[in-house]
């Protein structure tokens, strides 16, 4: 098993030419944004804005597959807004807007590819097939595009309704369901990448796809993909860090559940000559755990100060907020039983796999059982 | 001796690890309670809900407010303690071990790590150590060298930071608990214990509250709300503590020019924005400032925020039309603010009018239902496009204000109405809502009463009158039995159409169509019952059109053609009219006009945590960051005069990492100590 190669010299001397390019053009793509539609920003959307410049550079610079995934995503948003051409009626009279990057069928995109995406890991897993294999990395790859185009279209569309209605597509559940498939396979190509295998894909894809399998009932069954306007609570530049941040974290853990999972398989003897060895798995898991928690308490203390500003305390025991803490709580014992314990083993994959499920409640259950202040998708 | 070693088993349970995983798994189970539970209910809420035996048991755990308990804070305090002592017992340890380089380990004890390696060293000592320095200074490590009798040993470590990580990381917990505890209701419960402070019931004047449930401008730590209707201003907050309130004296004034409320399309609210100006009482300087949600305003370090909105007291204009049979009370106006009760001022009603609630308006999805597209391909195809795209039919209309009253009688029993101000469409024809419920659980029923095209309801209050006015009966009788039968019928026919009319009319005023199907039931076989209903129908709408003649004549107003409009008006106040039986008052109130005056509830506190719950939060991030980012690497380059070397590596953390960086410093150091030969 190799690890690809980290270096220990500073990052900066390690720049290429191709590196800076690329810090410059999201620095033009920035700037062009900002002379586009710089007006509908206020101070702190412009700040936000310079700062993913620097943000989207490292993550680009540390991972190099992310660039040509952010060009492609960028492109299709692009040439959709051109079609578009201002009138949202164009969606049903263009074919390619029709049937291809308009955002509820970019969305559709997403999801189908997803599922085939599975669909090949576990051929590629039962075959032993490397090709299929491959074509899962390859059709993931396709489906964060896709997923990425249509959540950029998406904002782009809102402010075609109205311009008091348009805002950052992150506002409801429908949308961060697509934003949570999205991240959750980003972050596995990452670490697809980093280890040098393609035989996680088969369980991490599994728990996109039960995400992607929900956002299609929330969508058919029961018409969520509408753009709704902002309630006033939620008309603040805060959202635009507190639910991605919140995301990653969310993303990670359930990465972590997936991996942890087989990790538990393997230590069981099942399908253990085709997943990585269980060291491995581990490594996954804990890196996971590690940057879902980071993201998690970033998120947790973004909200806090969102909080604070839309509804006058910064912590009020709300059940989403509460829930956020219990999550919290959970994988920071998780992290010290394995940071300063040393433990490895079953009983930490057990707890990750678990961990999902305390997550997945603070995410959907609460919004599913419990009332409050943060219920901004209802099912 | 034996005391001492108790309080050093205390002090080891408190600072270990279980104890600390034991804590925050207890505290993630005791957090779920309070979210299965909805907090801070009014008490009369859980006292429905557990019934007289619980509740008491329940309140006493603490359960209505669990985050502010004393058992919770109780945990919460544990966590300090967990965390202070952990610092406390690291603290001497760590910052021994991240200054220390270690240079004085023996051979023996490295060749014992995990990751070690003996090389060659074909250079001479002094160049060997050069070259190793030069790499391991580039590599991002600090070195210490120790030349001992049989080489040198180069002591390098990076990440030592990670440790700083971990004092952040856990100060940061303790201070946001702190900061947390000053911001939280202990201040106040400390206060009400102490200062002799209690809570005194929310339903009396401001002026009547007295001075031990008032808290003065020394309060530093308090979260409260102040109520101000447009035009007013208000220098108190009101404080909700358990089931009762205190007030909070505030050092300024605050005044609300005017209430912003705007809607999106949908209805859904879009902006609430309170104009408003403070007066400082002190200086009696003025400040404007627009408060806004998410975009609050500090002054005399008091936050301000807009937390919700009410009426304040809109004047409402009412007519009220007597519904009694027979009564000949003409429409007579009433009215009053939002809040108030009035007594109803006519002779004969011994009732109150509660006025509940005014919305200026209503916005409503008109639109029809309809067949959806069924197939496959025909969904997909819905749900492809832009997400702006609306799934359903809507058809957004704001179908004007409302009015939510309660009509108390004399024995106190009341029911709740709600009236719409403007005719509504409904299949095709006009109407007024008249909504009536029992309880405050139930949905409205609407009663539809139709109006006439000048959108008046003024047709059917009048045919209403007449039908349900028994001294008429007769009369509306003889007149639809001429108009059904002609004038050749012979004068028995007559006679029992007249009688079977004027029956009809009698049992339609007792309880409407209810008493007629009663009758039906009762006397006629079931063969004959749809039949005879039908008969019924038609002698009721005959009579209408009676009635209606009637009416018009005595208004002094045209006659008018029984075409398909007028019918249905017919029809719709004959439903109109059967179910006002069961309107169940004596009166039905049409809002005729109205002044609205908007109220802003500002929430207001003074929070002193809250710069040091931030401080703990930043804290927190970097802590966080630092240690499982940043990782610590010593690495141990042991050069000996022999020619033999050996390379060790430890980690504070094993991972899969420290391998690989292993590997990696082995094989360059190895090509260093050992050059290949020139070619």
């Amino acid at each position: 098993m190799e690890i690809a190669h980290t270096d220990n010299t500073s990052l900066l001397r390690r720049l290429s030419p191709g590196d800076w390019l690329f810090a410059l053009v999201l620095a033009g793509a920035a700037a062009f944004a900002l002379r586009q539609y710089g007006g509908f920003m206020d101070i702190y959307d412009k700040a936000i804005l310079a700062l993913v410049v620097p943000g989207l550079a490292a993550i680009g610079w540390a991972w190099k597959p992310f660039r040509p995934f952010l060009a492609a995503s960028a492109a299709l948003a692009l040439a959709s807004i051109s079609l578009y051409g201002g009138d949202l009626a164009r969606a049903e009279q263009t074919f390619f807007l029709k049937y291809l990057i308009s955002s509820q069928t970019a969305i559709m995109w997403m999801s189908a590819l997803f599922f085939i995406a599975t669909g090949a890991f576990w051929l590629g897993l039962v075959a032993r097939s490397d090709f299929a294999e491959k074509t899962g990395s390859a059709l993931t790859w396709c489906a964060v595009t896709m997923g990425t185009t249509g959540l950029l279209v998406r904002w782009y569309e809102s402010y075609l309704i109205g311009t008091d209605v348009g805002h950052i597509p992150l506002s409801n559940l429908y949308e961060v369901f697509v934003l949570f498939s999205l991240i959750t396979g980003l972050l596995y190509l990452y670490y697809e990448g980093h280890y040098a295998t393609r035989r996680m894909g088969a369980f991490v894809l599994l728990v996109i796809s039960a995400a992607v399998a929900f956002l299609l009932w929330y969508t058919f069954s029961r018409e969520a993909q509408e753009i709704q306007p902002l309630i006033p609570a939620l008309q603040s530049y805060w959202m635009k860090v507190h639910v991605p941040a919140n995301f990653i974290g969310y993303g990670a853990f359930a990465l972590a559940a997936a991996i942890g999972a087989a990790d538990l398989l393997v230590r069981k003897g099942i399908l253990a000559s085709r997943l990585p060895p269980a060291e491995v798995l581990d490594d996954v898991m804990y890196k996971a755990i590690a940057i879902g928690f980071a993201f998690f308490t970033i998120a947790t203390i973004l909200g806090a100060l969102w909080a604070a500003e839309a509804w006058g305390t910064y912590w009020q025991w709300d059940p989403k907020e509460t829930w956020a803490f219990i999550v919290w709580l959970n994988y920071a014992a998780w992290l010290h039983i394995r940071l300063t314990k040393g433990l490895r083993g079953p009983m930490l994959a057990w707890w990750a796999v678990v961990g999902l499920l305390v997550t997945a409640f603070a995410f959907v259950g609460v919004n599913m059982f419990l009332s409050g202040l943060h219920s901004y998708g209802s099912l | 001796m034996r005391h001492r070693s108790t309080s050093r088993a205390i002090y080891e349970l408190l600072s270990s690890m279980r104890f600390a995983i034991s804590l925050l798994t207890v505290l993630g189970i005791a957090s779920i309670i309070g979210t299965v539970l909805k907090q801070n209910e009014p008490y009369n809420n859980y006292l429905n809900q557990f019934g007289p035996f619980w509740f008491p048991i329940f309140e006493k755990l603490g359960l209505y407010a669990v985050y502010n308990s004393v058992w919770f804070l109780v945990i919460l305090d544990f966590l300090v303690l967990s965390t202070g002592t952990c610092i406390a017992r690291q603290t001497r340890p760590m910052l021994k071990d991240m200054r220390g380089f270690r240079e004085h380990a023996k051979e023996n004890s490295l060749s014992q790590f995990q990751h070690h390696a003996r090389v060659l060293s074909t250079r001479p000592t002094g160049q060997a150590r050069d070259a190793a320095l030069a790499y391991l200074g580039k590599a991002g490590f600090k070195v210490r060298i120790n030349a001992r009798e049989d080489g040198v040993l180069l002591a390098a470590k990076q990440g030592s930071w990670t440790r700083i990580g971990y004092f952040l990381a856990h100060a940061s917990i303790v201070l946001i608990c702190f900061g947390g505890l000053l911001d939280g209701n202990l201040p106040l419960k400390l206060q009400m214990a102490l200062g002799g402070k209690t809570t005194t019931s929310g339903n009396q004047l401001i002026a009547d509250i007295k001075p031990e449930s008032r808290l003065g401008l020394d309060n530093w730590s308090f979260r409260g709300n102040v109520f101000i209707p447009e035009g007013k201003s208000a220098n108190v907050a009101v404080l909700n503590v358990q089931d009762g309130i205190l007030l909070q004296d505030l050092p300024f004034s605050v005044s609300l020019r005017k209430f912003h409320l705007e809607h999106y399309d949908s209805g859904m609210p879009k902006r609430f924005a309170s104009d408003i100006v403070i007066t400082d009482t002190a200086t009696g300087k003025s400040v404007e400032k627009t408060i806004e949600v998410n975009k609050p305003f500090e002054f005399d370090g008091i936050m301000m925020y807009q937390a919700s909105f009410e009426d304040g007291g809109s004047r409402l204009r009412l007519i009220a039309h007597d519904l009694r049979p027979g009564s000949a009370t003409a429409p007579f106006a009433t009215g009053g603010a939002v809040g108030d009760s009035v007594k109803v001022p006519a002779p004969g009603f011994d009732y109150t009018l509660e006025l509940g609630s005014f919305r200026p308006f209503n916005i409503e999805n008109m639109a029809k239902d309809e067949q959806a597209e069924t197939g496959l391909a025909a969904n997909l195809e819905k749900h492809l496009g832009s997400g702006a795209r609306s799934p359903t039919k809507k058809d957004m209309r704001n179908v004007g204000p409302s009015v939510q009253y309660k009509l108390r009688d004399s024995a106190g029993q009341a029911r709740e109405y709600q009236n719409y101000m403007q005719p509504i469409e409904q299949d095709g024809a006009w109407y007024l809502l008249a909504g009536m419920r029992d309880s405050p659980s139930a949905p409205f029923r609407f009663m539809r009463i139709p109006v006439d095209a000048d959108g008046k309801p003024d047709s059917f209050f009048a045919i209403r009158s007449i039908l349900l006015d028994k001294s008429r009966h007769a009369e509306i009788a003889s007149r639809f039995t001429a108009t059904a039968l002609g004038k050749d019928a012979s004068e028995a026919i007559r006679g029992r159409m007249q009688e079977t009319t004027r029956k009809t009319l009698e049992l339609f005023a007792i309880g409407g169509f209810d008493s007629v199907g009663k009758f039906i039931e009762s006397t006629i076989p079931e063969a004959e019952r749809n039949k005879a209903a039908d008969i019924f129908i038609k002698i009721l709408e005959g009579s209408a059109w009676e009635a209606s003649k009637l009416a018009r004549a005595s208004a002094g107003q045209p006659a008018v053609e029984l075409d398909q409009k007028h019918g249905r008006l017919l029809r719709d106040t004959l439903n109109a009219t059967s179910d006002s039986q069961h309107y169940g008052a004596p009166l039905y109130f049409q809002l005729a006009g109205f002044d609205e005056v908007r109220a802003t509830v500002l929430q207001v506190t003074r929070s002193p945590g809250k710069p040091i719950v931030y401080f703990g939060s930043l804290l927190l991030v970097l802590g966080v960051f630092a240690m499982l980012y940043i990782r610590e690497r010593r690495l141990f380059v042991l050069i000996k005069d022999s020619g033999d070397a050996l390379i060790a590596l430890s980690a504070n953390r094993k991972s899969m990492d420290v391998e690989e960086a292993f590997r990696r410093h082995r094989d360059a150091l190895a090509t260093l100590l050992n050059p290949p030969a020139q070619p």
